[in-house]
């Protein structure tokens, strides 16, 4: 080979990179992002934000978020609005409170019904959004009302609780550790902490080993069918930041007390929604049905239902964020849920989903979460007050927005 | 009687098309003209260059109107100079009244107060000289078509009128609306106004016309004078009398059994109950065959199509669809889809596509079932599906992840193609499906639809482009209004006879 055409190859080669980065800038600029945002308030916390115990916190108080959040990316894809999963998120907080203080129900029993209870109230407004074709806007701002107003109702005004300690484990509670202390204790003095939960450092092992083996095996496909994937050197430095990042966040945990309850629900739940929109019928049809109702109706896609679905499925995923608050703050108040859903949908929208409807990941809305999540927490730390945390948050949604829609100007 | 207008040698070309060719255009004052033409003839673009749409310097050739050179640059210089054109689709808002509707964007007002008793009092002897006796705070929205027809009209009389034009004025008019209409058209001329008409119905053209003109191709090919006796024969033939230029592959014709009945089919329109849009049509279409649905814009057959194919348009629909003889059910898309129906659309950017996606995503959209398991979609074999299809069909993109909204025309209505073929129909319709492709594209399509009856599929093609019909089917339907007026072999069908079937109504 000639210097010349290992030039030119060299060449081509790196306007395809130049290509790659420009089409998938967001992909990345949302991941380095929060990258960003967590190394800065490391710096400007004095180190307090990558403490193992702030780093569950983190978890535990973005948790609800997340939960909705994956049900909203749905409901978003498919070209509607939820506003109404705050009030549902307290009005549920509230009836399992009264089904376990007041009626003396058990947890099994109430966390059942309560979850159908949220399917029931996803199903009521989804009724009217996909067959009267009523917006999804005005079908959930009346919601937000109903529910806001059902919760003061149910609880009477007054604050309920406190809860049994079998209802707090969802929240609070801790994967135990299956592997004997004595064996761990060495690897404890290693971190120099107290204790070190084996089972959470291995669940990030695991999931870190998962994450590459997909990617790989996704790339062998792709190149089989001569599919432009991603560059190798982006695949291998982007997997070794999530890995890297994920194997750290383990550790941390695993320096507190462990995997919490809710961030095994979180995981798995992630799990299943990313798989269920990117890998089955129902999810490819959601997108089609977002991207282009009217194409998708004239392919044979009942659209009518999926909208409907989508919906019931937001009103579960609320009922479960709302048993997860509610036992988190081991107490039901009527002011519970107030502004949520401003918060998930801006977490999906960060995330990159589209108000039009069509597109947005569940990776995206996620990581849409943590930005919030870190934001708020970090500013909390630092003592800045409720009054510019408002402030700032709300530029970086309309921040991310513009960057959005200026990346698919330039790309058009 | 003087000139009122003249446009001399007018040249409009768009990237690849030259759209008009040295048109003369030449409208006495006080007069009737109708422009005459196909589909595509190029009527409506020389309208929209005559009232500044296209701006002066985007064309070649000059207008002279009312005595001097006119260049408009929008059209606003053109209505400001009496100018009005009253499109097909109705321009009102159906939730403002008829005062509100008529003053739109010229308000009666003194210091952008709305003077509402002048409003009115205006819009009162408007309505007088249209002959319509609604109050003027009528919401436009709860009177009929033909009414809202007169409403466009008095709103171009309250901007002093010199000429105004009617783009079709009476497509979607019943027949005594259209008979008003007509008249009234008369009425203005008596009083001064000249008119222009675009209309395919030549009974209409010969009811109120001074002069005709022919427009064919993009070029006037005649003008004939009312006076001397207008033939309808004579305006047809002038209208589609070119030469067969264009090809079309050939294919062998032999047509098997009755692959798809049609019995009995009647459709109401889906928001004016009681306009029946499609009146007991009966059709079938055997193995192998390509039948043709010909007709002008409005006759029904995309809506024939549709409520065909899963009852996607309009209400009421009675009738009986069957296959091999067996009734299927064919009341929602799926069902349609699962009894061997496939219905390419017309309008493919907005009902075809899901733009944003890639070329594999679409292409598989209509048989997921086909590419999953249980659900559970199996990414390597849609990748598979979509690169067969790409390739059978030439469809030309680097790769089969490509976003469809990237591709041309023709490709993007390979892509469609790929997504019907791939639920293997029986019954394949295809409602214009050369439509803002070009010619080399057509040739590709032409071969596509060829193959396919090859193979034994029932085609159903809608076309608006006469000669691409001719060239292409076995059989000829003609519809007019909603009915079938006519059935032609490939023996005895030319442009002639399905023109006279459509304005013989």
């Amino acid at each position: 080979m000639s210097t010349q055409t290992a030039e030119t190859a060299g060449q081509s080669e790196g306007q395809g990179l130049k290509h790659y980065l420009r089409n998938h800038m967001r992909e990345y600029g949302l991941l380095f992002a929060l990258i960003a945002i967590m190394v800065f308030f490391q710096a400007v916390t004095g180190g307090t934000l990558m403490r193992p115990v702030n780093i569950t916190n983190l978890f535990l108080q973005n948790s609800y978020i997340i939960i909705m959040a994956l049900g909203m990316l749905i409901v978003i894809v498919s070209g509607n609005i939820d506003l109404s999963v705050g009030s549902v998120l307290g009005f549920i907080g509230a009836l399992a409170a009264v089904m376990i203080v007041h009626w003396g129900w058990p947890v099994p029993l109430t966390i059942l019904a309560c979850l159908v209870v949220g399917g029931l109230i996803g199903a009521a407004q989804g009724y009217w959004v996909a067959y009267w074709s009523i917006p999804s806007f005005i079908v959930t701002l009346a919601g937000m009302l109903v529910f806001r107003g059902a919760s003061l109702w149910l609880l009477q005004g007054q604050s309920v609780g406190p809860f049994p300690p079998g209802f707090q484990m969802l929240s609070t509670g801790f994967v135990p550790d299956l592997f004997p202390r004595e064996m761990t204790a060495g690897l404890a003095e290693i971190a120099g902490s107290r204790n070190f939960n084996l089972l959470a450092m291995g669940v990030g092992i695991i999931a870190a080993v998962a994450i590459v083996w997909l990617g790989l095996r996704e790339r062998a496909r792709d190149k089989a069918y001569g599919i432009e994937g991603e560059p190798a050197n982006f695949f291998w430095v982007r997997n070794a930041i999530v890995c890297g990042a994920l194997l750290f966040l383990t550790f941390k945990i695993a320096t507190f007390r462990g995997l919490p309850n809710v961030l095994v629900t979180m995981g798995v739940l992630i799990i299943i929604y990313a798989f269920i929109t990117q890998k089955t019928v129902i999810g490819r049809r959601i997108y089609a049905l977002g991207g282009n109702r009217k194409a998708a109706k004239l392919s044979g896609i009942k659209t009518e239902r999926l909208t409907f679905l989508a919906f019931v499925n937001m009103g579960v995923l609320a009922a479960l964020a709302g048993l997860v608050f509610a036992a988190r703050l081991n107490t039901a108040t009527p002011k519970a849920g107030f502004g949520m859903e401003l918060d998930v949908i801006a977490a999906v929208f960060i995330g990159g989903a589209s108000m039009a409807g069509g597109s947005g990941k569940i990776v995206g809305a996620v990581v849409g979460a943590f930005i919030m999540g870190v934001m708020n927490n970090g500013m909390s730390i630092m003592g800045i007050g409720i009054d510019y945390q408002q402030m700032i948050k709300g530029l970086v949604l309309l921040a991310a927005v513009i960057f959005d829609v200026y990346n698919k100007s330039k790309q058009g | 009687m003087t000139l009122l207008l003249e446009m001399r040698g007018i040249t409009k070309e768009f990237p690849g098309v030259k759209a008009l060719d040295q048109v003369n255009l030449q409208v006495r004052e006080g007069e009737i003209h109708a422009i005459c033409g196909e589909n595509g003839a190029g009527k409506s673009t020389l309208m929209k260059v005559l009232s500044g749409v296209y701006p002066v310097g985007s064309y070649d050739g000059e207008i002279h109107y009312d005595g001097g050179l006119a260049e408009f640059r929008t059209l606003r210089d053109s209505e400001d100079k009496g100018i009005v054109i009253i499109h097909q689709e109705l321009a009102l808002v159906p939730q403002l009244s008829i005062a509100e509707n008529i003053f739109l964007g010229n308000e009666r007002q003194a210091g952008g107060v709305i003077q509402w008793q002048e409003t009115f009092r205006r819009t009162e002897e408007l309505l007088a000289k249209v002959g319509l006796r609604d109050a003027p705070g009528t919401l436009v929205d709860s009177i009929g078509v033909g009414k809202q027809q007169l409403v466009e009209i008095a709103k171009a009389l309250s901007k002093d009128v010199k000429l105004l034009i009617l783009d079709e004025p009476t497509a979607a008019l019943q027949e005594n609306d259209s008979r008003k209409l007509l008249d009234l058209m008369l009425e203005l001329k008596a009083q001064g106004v000249t008119c222009i008409i675009i209309s395919h119905k030549l009974n209409e053209v010969r009811y109120v016309a001074d002069t005709v003109t022919v427009i064919r191709d993009g070029m006037a090919v005649s003008e004939l004078d009312a006076s001397q006796g207008l033939s309808e024969d004579q305006i047809v033939r002038d209208m589609v009398g070119r030469d067969m230029s264009q090809r079309y592959p050939d294919r062998e014709r032999r047509a098997g059994e009755v692959v798809m009945a049609v019995k009995d089919w009647n459709v109401w329109h889906p928001e004016h109950a009681e306009r029946q849009v499609i009146k007991n049509i009966n059709f079938n279409v055997r193995a192998g065959e390509v039948v043709g649905i010909a007709g002008v814009m409005g006759s029904g057959r995309t809506e024939l199509a549709m409520s065909i194919f899963g009852q996607s348009w309009g209400r009421n629909i009675s009738g009986e669809v069957s296959l091999h003889g067996t009734p299927i059910d064919v009341s929602k898309v799926d069902r349609a889809i699962a009894n061997g129906l496939a219905y390419v659309t017309e309008d493919r950017k907005s009902l075809g596509l899901i733009l944003d996606e890639s070329i594999r995503f679409n292409t598989t959209l209509s048989n997921l079932g086909g590419v999953s398991d249980k659900g559970v979609l199996n990414e390597a074999e849609e990748t598979e599906v979509a690169e067969r299809y790409r390739k059978a069909l030439a469809t030309r993109t680097p790769t089969v992840m490509q976003q469809v909204g990237n591709l041309s025309g023709g490709n993007q209505q390979k892509v469609v193609l790929a997504k019907w073929l791939f639920t293997e129909p029986e019954v394949l319709i295809l409602d214009e499906p050369t439509r803002g492709i070009d010619v080399g594209a057509k040739y590709e399509i032409y071969s596509i639809i060829n193959e396919l009856s090859a193979e034994g599929k029932a085609v159903v093609m809608i076309s608006s482009e006469m000669p691409e019909l001719l060239g292409m089917c076995d059989r000829i339907y003609v519809m007019n209004e909603g009915a079938f007026v006519g059935e032609l072999s490939a023996e005895e069908a030319s442009q002639e006879r399905i023109m006279s079937l459509i304005v013989s109504e």
